[in-house]
């Protein structure tokens, strides 16, 4: 066992008893399973098999996916599961997103989260995360983030369509006067091959419903598959080609009111005056609301429509106190520096013995670096808006949100109502990326719905405020330290990371009450868990105290630390004469998963052949979510400036259970990080962040866009994610380019501080 | 006040300086241009006014002269128009949130340079935003629809 594994899991404990709240009472209670939400909404004639399957006598099948579709095509490849064991096609199935409920709890996510790299696979690291599949239970979270949801639902879902498959061939052969053993199931159907009689599941439903669910349904092996494994049309497709109304901004109701909050500037700053009075008289203004909720303080404005409302709410004169953390950037950077020097951090590695390796370190084999990264702003393409309606004590949301159990617990509490009087309708979302798993728009919308006498109220936040009001990804600084020996090779790396715990930030936006002990992993993911060998190797993780709202992007923590790590790998590469994959190989190579991912990435892209002039290339590899990715990106120097020209990515998920999903996922990812590598950063003045819009937090266009070539391997053991495993070999392959093309070592984000793009 | 959407004449009450966007919207119940910044930068909100693309979330809905056509108005009789058809066959939406103004500036640009050179493309899109990073089949889906009208 290692030492890090240790460490882990005394403070893991301290953690899981606080968030649990008292496990061994909860124990029971955890194994009785969760009663089945979809029989209280069953149409005439529909029968629910499990939480997943609905069918009608109309032969109707719907499938459940309760988890949000955010444009990373979880509905398609999460229905598929589904149909694959229940035979019936993708396209004659109806995919709904449900009722929020314990049932569809997010297991794999929490588990997740626990501070033990993939590849330990040691008895505490399975032990832990048996236990806190327990605690994912009980908490019943029902959550999309952290590249779960295909992870999490592989097994439960098949076995949802296996069980209902086996349930209708019980049924048939009651009817049939056959064994069920003799039937077989293809396209919406259960077939006696014997006699050529069939019956439609629909034919059968209410019947097998009936039945005791059987346990022992066996799954289709792999190499029976028809739909996974499989590139399949997207479900979601048609409406999003023809602009159907799905998103949250969509919603529509009768009576229905539009509104805008405009919250303090100065996050967690109170509002010290307001003055409405000229709001009031603009036309189409119903109603300008004070906020004061515990996530915040300013006002709302209820109006005729959207516009009105904004243009109200540009009226209202208030005053804001002051923020609770530094004013400026200066002030911000140097609390995350004082942090750093000031606390030792918790080490999550802790390999051999570095304080003593580096101690008698000659001077040249030492490389040393501070890196540092901004906060960012998610910018999903749809701003942040929620729908709420109370009416009769009973509250309505119609929301795009990642966490609809987590949403439902905030509004109630806010509206003062049992979570029983509170129903969730997920929309699709216009982007999540992270940013939809808080619920902050939506309590502000039940305040608002509190003041609507029951109609319905759409509220939309400007883009300015959704920039200005995120929960950003968190800025952090990184002090690194390294020892090469006599053949180039690190025999010593020390890491010491320091930002703003998102844990400790997220916790109490949803249980005021409870706070994030013990150490956060998210601080240091990406840095401590990367399948190298380095004889002595500490990643050691601060928590540094301010009080800005920080949250989960895309990738979380491997947002920065895979620049961090990859691109101090280039420098101890360069300073040893070492290229940087050949130095790969030699560290990694007890990872074959890794090093497979490496070679193929350097084979498509013919790594080490000589290039055109003014043409340079970058090599990263981050292991995240469970899958192991390696990219490589050109630049070119033009004169409009760098160009990023390709990237090449090979990725291991372990299963790919659609291939075009997938491969979109991946340059999606890429293009995310390419996107804040080149030039985004939030900066803060006066307590205020100082960027509002898309002409000052941009990403990256089409005409920057670069080409991609991407290979989806599947040697590894376990399934990984891949909604955000594209990002953060992106970011440092990026930097190790602009590094290779112009000697610059960009040790701060983004690079457009010392480089300018196309 | 008077306006043509997708072949509908239809009456909107509206102060003359409330952006079309909001007044497609809010009062016609026309959800499928979609806001996204509000100052003309990324295109999520964009309409073709007698065919070329506005950002109509900057244009007052008093200095809307000629035809608007949505998202919505592009299929004939439930068959997609190519430029949908190519986008459909691409596989391109992710969150799908940008794609009504991503096609509706490639049909303009199609309309105009029936089969665009890559430069032609960048420059054509490039005020259309992506948080998701579609271009990839962006560009793939255009050319397609480029194909596709040329073999029609
Ligand atoms: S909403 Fe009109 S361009 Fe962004
Ligand atoms: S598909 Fe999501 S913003 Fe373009």
């Amino acid at each position: 066992m290692s030492r890090a594994g240790r460490i882990a899991r005394r403070t893991f404990l301290v953690g899981a008893a606080a968030v649990a709240g008292g496990l061994a009472v909860g124990y029971y209670f955890y194994r009785k399973p969760f009663p089945n939400p979809l029989e209280d909404g069953l149409a005439e004639g529909e029968a629910t098999f499990n939480p997943y399957v609905k069918i009608g006598s109309d032969d109707r099948v719907t499938v459940i996916v309760p988890r949000a579709e955010m444009g990373q095509g979880v509905a398609t490849t999460l229905a598929a599961l589904v149909a694959e064991e229940l035979d019936v096609e993708l396209d004659a199935i109806v995919v709904e997103h449900g009722p929020p409920a314990s049932a569809y709890a997010n297991v794999t996510m929490i588990k997740d989260g626990l501070p033990f790299p993939v590849f330990d696979e040691s008895t505490l690291a399975n032990l832990a995360r048996d236990g806190v599949g327990v605690v994912g239970k009980f908490l019943a979270i029902q959550g999309t983030g952290g590249s779960t949801s295909t992870t999490d639902a592989f097994e439960r879902m098949r076995q949802a369509g296996a069980t209902a498959r086996e349930m209708l061939k019980s049924a048939a052969a009651e009817k049939l006067g056959v064994a069920a053993g003799t039937l077989r199931t293809e396209a919406g159907r259960v077939v006696d091959p014997a006699s050529e009689r069939s019956l439609s599941y629909g034919e059968l439903a209410l019947d097998a419903s009936a039945l005791r669910p059987p346990s022992d349904a066996a799954l289709r092996p792999r190499s029976d598959w028809r739909l996974l494994g499989r590139s399949q049309p997207r479900t979601d497709m048609h409406a999003k080609v023809t602009g159907a109304p799905i998103f949250g901004v969509d919603v529509s109701l009768p009576d229905m009111l539009f509104a805008t909050v405009r919250m303090s500037p100065r996050r967690g700053a109170r509002m010290v005056s307001i003055d409405a009075a000229e709001a009031e008289k603009l036309p189409g203004v119903v109603k300008i609301v004070p906020l004061r909720t515990y996530l915040g303080e300013g006002y709302g404005v209820i109006a005729k429509s959207t516009w009105h409302a904004f243009r109200a709410a540009d009226a209202v004169e208030a005053e804001w106190g002051e923020a609770p953390f530094p004013p400026d950037d200066a002030g911000i950077w140097s609390e995350l520096q004082r942090a750093m020097e000031t606390d030792a951090g918790t080490a999550l590695r802790n390999d051999g013995d570095v304080d003593t390796a580096l101690a008698d370190a000659p001077r040249e084999r030492v490389v040393e670096a501070e890196y540092r990264v901004p906060f960012l702003a998610h910018a999903t393409m749809e701003p942040m808006n929620a729908t709420a309606r109370f009416a009769d004590g009973v509250l309505d949301i119609w929301a795009p949100n990642q966490a609809p159990t987590l949403l439902r617990t905030v509004c109630a509490r806010e509206a003062g109502i049992e979570e029983a009087a509170c129903n969730v309708h997920v929309t699709y979302l216009g982007g999540g990326f992270g940013r939809r798993l808080e619920a902050d728009y939506a309590v502000f919308a039940t305040r608002l719905a509190m003041e609507a006498g029951g109609a319905p109220v759409k509220v939309i936040w400007t883009r300015e405020e959704d920039i200005t009001h995120d929960m950003y990804r968190p800025a952090a600084i990184g002090r690194f330290t390294a020892r090469l020996g006599e053949n180039g090779l690190p025999e010593a790396l020390d890491m010491k990371i320091a930002a703003p715990s998102i844990m400790a930030s997220v916790m109490p936006r949803f249980y005021p009450a409870l706070s994030a002990l013990g150490p956060d992993a998210t601080v240091v993911d990406g840095s401590y868990n990367q399948p190298y060998r380095i004889p002595n190797y500490r990643v050691a993780a601060v928590k540094a105290p301010l009080p800005l709202p920080v949250g989960f992007w895309r990738s979380v923590g491997n947002s920065y630390n895979g620049y961090f790590h990859e691109c101090f790998m280039d420098e101890i590469a360069h300073s040893s004469a070492t290229d940087p994959i050949e130095l790969r190989r030699r560290l990694m190579t007890d990872f074959p998963t890794a090093l497979g991912a490496i070679e193929k990435v350097a084979d498509m892209a013919r790594w080490g052949d000589p290039l055109p002039d003014r043409r340079a290339r970058g090599f990263a590899f981050t292991l995240s979510f469970g899958s192991w990715v390696a990219e490589i990106v050109e630049i070119a120097d033009t004169p409009e400036g760098i160009r990023i020209e390709k990237v090449w990515i090979a990725a291991d998920v372990g299963t790919a259970l659609d291939p075009s999903i997938v491969e979109a996922q991946l340059f999606s990812g890429a293009i995310y990080g390419l996107s804040a590598a080149m030039n985004q950063e939030i900066t803060f003045a006066d307590g205020m962040v100082e960027q509002s819009n898309f002409h000052d937090f941009d990403a990256m266009r089409i005409h920057q866009c670069p080409q991609f070539e991407v290979a989806i391997l599947e040697n590894a053991g376990r399934m990984g994610g891949a909604g955000e495993i594209g990002t953060p070999p992106a970011v440092a392959a990026l930097a190790n380019a602009v590094f290779a093309l112009t000697g610059k070592r960009v040790r701060q984000l983004p690079l457009s501080r010392e480089v300018a793009f196309a | 006040m008077r306006l043509t959407v997708d072949g509908k004449t239809i009456d909107i009450d509206a102060e003359p300086e409330m952006p079309l966007l909001w007044a497609l919207r809010d009062l016609a119940g026309v959800l499928g241009p979609k806001f996204g910044c509000g100052i003309a930068a990324c295109g999520a909100c964009t309409v073709l006014i007698d065919g070329a693309p506005v950002r109509s979330c900057i244009l007052p809905v008093a200095q809307v002269e000629g035809d608007v056509t949505t998202i919505e108005g592009l299929a004939r009789d439930g068959t997609l128009h190519p430029v949908q058809q190519a986008w459909l066959d691409g596989q391109v939406a992710q969150c799908g949130y940008c794609q009504a103004g991503q096609i509706m500036s490639a049909v303009a640009l199609l309309d105009e340079i029936p089969e665009p050179t890559d430069e032609e493309i960048d420059s054509a899109m490039s005020g259309n935003l992506c948080r998701c990073g579609t271009y990839p089949r962006i560009r793939a889906a255009i050319k397609r629809a480029a194909a596709m009208r040329a073999g029609a």
